[in-house]
């Protein structure tokens, strides 16, 4: 009974499969090419696919990261341990001179307190932070995001500033429940509203997956030096305004590029900014985006 | 003669390793090492094992599979969904249609070989980024990930004949 029958499929099917062998190439390589357009059409149902695949792994690229990390930490002592002399001098200058800018901080805030009740000036919600630890970078010439341990469930939405050390290093695209994806300031697709600090002028700064940003939309002649500093400007609602970025390296016929304040290399925790304010900006974004 | 529940079972669990394997490295290649200036020229490691599996054990890493890795490898790394599929997809086809070539000659032949897919690879990656971005792409640091990756090739190739000893051939 059986031989008979599956005989018979075998008849049917036989050709059919030799047809789906022949072909499966074209057809796995029509559904690459499906997937990207389904990426440009619908990016939301991919951001919501991919932070549930992410999710799903983020065990194992924990695990992984924690060996690696500690094998960079050991390897950073080592070369600490040679030059530590020469970092207690830099650190004891650097000291005395931030004992100065400390005495000068005070005198201004009280100056601040004062005016400001002068004022009634209403100051912003307070920021509240939180950490998150980098357990996956991908590497890749084209793309510059980092996967964090933080997600939806400790408070982390789409848009929310992340900050490592010294300064902004990008901003949230994408939560999961455990994990979230993090776009670094000089991914090609990174755009953040800024001001240079000195001059106020407003710029948008703009990725393009060299290790320095750039400079966009700023008037003709504007007098940019080297070595201005770059802040946020907290245009568009997404983040507080006053988050340092970076300074400007260079100006050139090439455009304005800024080097980030943080080492974006060798980021291990970072903090994400809950913006008090933002509840509303934040989920208009995502509609705003599609358009 | 007759083979048991258990050699079967056996059987599917070593043919398994190539696919294995290549998940691994998708996985640890996403780890993140601290080393300044190295994320962008990380070496592409299932590039790597794709190549050596489609020219050793083709039977036992199936286009689909590739194109599952691929897959894999886009949702987690943040890229545009599908583009390392295809980049994985074209090397197994390359690779597999010219698959007596290199595996008739020497391990310098297959280095070789792997150098001009790699280099393949990088353009074709750059080309899809630079159509979905409707931008040109800089060329440069795929470039050098593409060398990173053929300086590394024989190592993770060592790796790859052992693994393969070790579960194919037992």
């Amino acid at each position: 009974m059986k031989p008979r029958t599956s005989g018979s499929v075998v008849r049917f099917a036989a050709p059919l499969k030799a047809l789906a062998q022949r072909f499966s190439f074209l057809l796995l390589v029509l559904a690459s090419i499906g997937l990207m357009m389904v990426g440009k059409i619908d990016a939301v149902l991919v951001d919501t696919v991919r932070a549930r695949v992410t999710d799903a792994f983020v065990p194992i690229l924990d695990a992984f990261s924690r060996p690696a990390a500690t094998a960079a930490r050991f390897v950073e002592s080592l070369v600490e341990y040679q030059n530590v002399y020469e970092e207690n001098q830099r650190l004891r200058t650097e000291n005395a001179r931030l004992l100065q800018w400390r005495q000068a901080a005070l005198r201004l805030e009280s100056e601040n307190n004062s005016l400001r009740t002068l004022l009634k000036f209403k100051p912003e919600p307070g920021l509240t932070y939180i950490t998150a630890r980098v357990i996956a970078t991908p590497g890749g010439s084209f793309v510059r995001t980092l996967v964090v341990t933080a997600g939806n469930r400790d408070g982390v939405r789409k848009g929310q500033a992340a900050i490592a050390g010294a300064g902004m290093v990008g901003r949230v695209i994408e939560v999961g429940e455990w994990s979230s994806r993090i776009l670094l300031i000089t991914d090609i697709n990174a755009r953040i509203p800024v001001s240079l600090e000195s001059s106020r002028l407003r710029a948008v700064m703009a990725g393009d997956n060299s290790d320095q940003p750039r400079l966009l939309y700023l008037p003709p002649e504007s007098p940019v030096a080297v070595g201005d500093r770059v802040v946020t400007s907290g245009h568009g609602g997404l983040f507080p305004a006053g988050i340092p970025i970076g300074v400007v390296a260079s100006v050139g016929e090439r455009g304005i590029k800024v080097q980030p304040l943080a080492e974006l290399g060798r980021i291990e925790h970072l903090r994400l900014v809950d913006f008090g304010l933002g509840s509303g900006p934040i989920e208009t974004e995502p509609g705003a985006g599609a358009k | 003669m007759t083979i048991t529940f258990w050699q079967r079972i056996d059987r599917a669990g070593r043919n398994l390793a190539p696919f294995a394997v290549t998940v691994f490295l998708v996985l640890v290649g996403m780890v993140p090492l601290h080393l300044p200036l190295y994320a962008p020229v990380a070496p592409a490691l299932a590039l790597m094992a794709v190549y050596y599996w489609t020219i050793h054990r083709p039977d036992l890493l199936r286009p689909s599979a590739v194109f599952l890795i691929g897959l894999l490898q886009d949702l987690l790394s943040g890229s545009p969904l599908g583009l390392n599929a295809l980049v994985l997809l074209a090397v197994h086809w390359v690779v597999l249609n010219q698959r007596r070539y290199f595996l008739t000659g020497t391990f310098a032949l297959m280095w070789f070989g792997f150098g001009l897919i790699v280099l393949g690879a990088a353009f074709l990656q750059w080309a899809a980024y630079s159509a979905l971005n409707a931008t040109l792409m800089r060329l440069d640091t795929a470039l050098g990930q593409a060398m990173l990756t053929l300086a590394l090739f024989p190592m993770f190739a060592w790796l790859f004949v052992r693994i393969h000893r070790a579960f194919l051939h037992g």
